[in-house]
């Protein structure tokens, strides 16, 4: 173990694509599956729970408490929880993120909603928008930049997360950790670190791109 | 249901190094060291980079650095460069892990103060560090316990994962449990760390009522 180098590239190679579910190829589809469906599922179920939260202000405290602490369970203690429901599948991994992603975003989603000027509110209200279209074009738009600010951190957080599931053999990359330890090699543990940041570094990439797509405005504003 | 029972009715995890009383009190142990120690870098730094104003590009990059990477991965790493003769090799990361929020809501507490309160501190002729003691660190108060409160839930959750390089403390009973397939224990483990988890946030939330100024908590809004 002391001549060992911390990194061997012979084994990147061997690894790469050799048809075992434990390739790198495999290993990184499996953890982009388990770090986006949270991320996507989260943001479509914290869109219409803010809203609401947002619409009715009665449920707002209640929902944020309950977020609060969903967000400080440990991911290691639900997956365990949920082995005895799910098994070691993937849906173990899936279902706390999801959860954890609902807790960041729906939150984000409220103060989005809060950050629209009362003026553009009552704009849309005097141009006849109904309330639905309102929401849909006006307000929604307007909370865009918050929302996705969340979306940022549930993206790269989940990637991180989804590490913690090589417990129970659903790490996506993360099975290099272990990988590592049993056999006292440092290679799997260096490329699955490098891996996952280099992943949570491209997403968080898309998530920006996507935000300067969706809010053209503030381009045309910072130029004038 | 019967899991818990079969945990929790055994007199045999009552006692002994292996008991729920000396797991918990180890688990305690090294969170308050991680956190203590955490909390003796990020808070400092963060006051001085927030009363400065120099240097605040690391506290956004430490963040996201910290959200992406792996911590189990980290932890493996650094078992297998260090060895398990210290406690050394666990601690680095969960305090570098930690640092970060304590960091970087310190820093935007401190940021955040009304610049005028600040000009009528001077006006008084307090002088810069008593500025910072008097006016900048009550105010900052809300969102410096925020980022200790973050920084004590994601300590306790590491803390459980490290077990899985040997670090005792209630993850053991999850990654013994596994190993030898006595559910009973994953799933009592859980609930323990689920616990404590719990308790340390509603300690904070408790900690933050009685500590922060009325006159801070009547105006500011605590954002998450």
């Amino acid at each position: 173990m002391d001549d060992e180098p911390l990194f061997r590239w012979s084994w990147v190679v061997s690894n790469w694509d050799n048809d075992t579910p434990n390739s790198i190829v495999n290993l990184l589809q499996a953890h982009i599956v388990m770090a986006g469906v949270p991320t996507v599922l989260g943001l479509l179920l914290a869109v219409p729970l803010g809203v609401a939260c947002a619409r009715w202000r009665w449920l707002y405290q209640p929902t944020s408490g309950l977020m609060n602490a969903v967000y400080a369970l440990p991911s290691i203690a639900l997956f365990m929880l949920l082995l005895s429901v799910t098994g070691f599948s993937r849906l173990t991994v899936i279902i706390p993120l999801t959860l954890y992603a609902v807790a960041v975003l729906m939150p984000a989603v409220v103060d989005g909603l809060r950050s629209v000027p009362e003026h553009v509110r009552q704009s849309a209200v005097a141009m006849g928008f109904t309330p639905t279209r309102r929401l849909v074009r006006v307000e929604l738009p307007i909370a865009v930049p918050v929302v996705l600010a969340g979306l940022r951190v549930v993206a790269v957080s989940s990637i991180s997360l989804v590490s913690v599931g090589a417990l129970i053999g659903q790490g996506g990359l993360g099975n290099y950790f272990t990988d590592a330890y049993q056999r006292d090699f440092y290679t799997p543990a260096v490329v699955g670190i490098a891996l996952i940041v280099l992943l949570a570094l491209v997403a968080d990439g898309i998530i920006v791109g996507a935000q300067r797509l969706l809010t053209p405005w503030v381009r045309a504003r910072r130029s004038a | 249901m019967n899991f818990l029972l079969d945990f929790f009715g055994d007199p045999a995890n009552w006692s002994g190094a292996g008991g729920i009383p000396a797991r918990l009190l180890q688990h305690l142990g090294f969170s308050a060291a991680a956190l203590a120690l955490s909390a003796l870098i990020g808070i400092p730094l963060g006051l001085l980079i927030g009363h400065t104003g120099r240097g605040a590009f690391l506290v956004v990059a430490s963040a996201n650095v910290a959200r992406a990477l792996p911590t189990l991965g980290l932890l493996v790493l650094l078992v297998l460069l260090l060895g398990t003769a210290s406690v050394w090799p666990v601690l680095i990361p969960l305090v570098a892990l930690a640092v970060p929020p304590i960091l970087v809501n310190t820093f935007e507490g401190v940021r955040g103060v009304d610049p005028e309160l600040r000009d009528a501190a001077y006006g008084m002729g307090l002088r810069g560090p008593q500025v910072l003691g008097k006016v900048l660190v009550p105010v900052a108060l809300p969102l410096i316990l925020l980022g200790l409160r973050l920084a004590a839930v994601q300590i306790v959750a590491t803390a459980a994962v490290a077990a899985y390089v040997g670090l005792g403390g209630l993850g053991r009973y999850i990654i013994d449990g596994l190993a030898t397939k006595e559910y009973d224990q994953v799933v009592g483990g859980s609930v323990l760390i689920v616990l404590f988890a719990l308790a340390t946030q509603g300690l904070f939330t408790i900690v933050q009522r009685l500590t922060v100024s009325p006159g801070v908590s009547q105006r500011v809004r605590i954002p998450r």
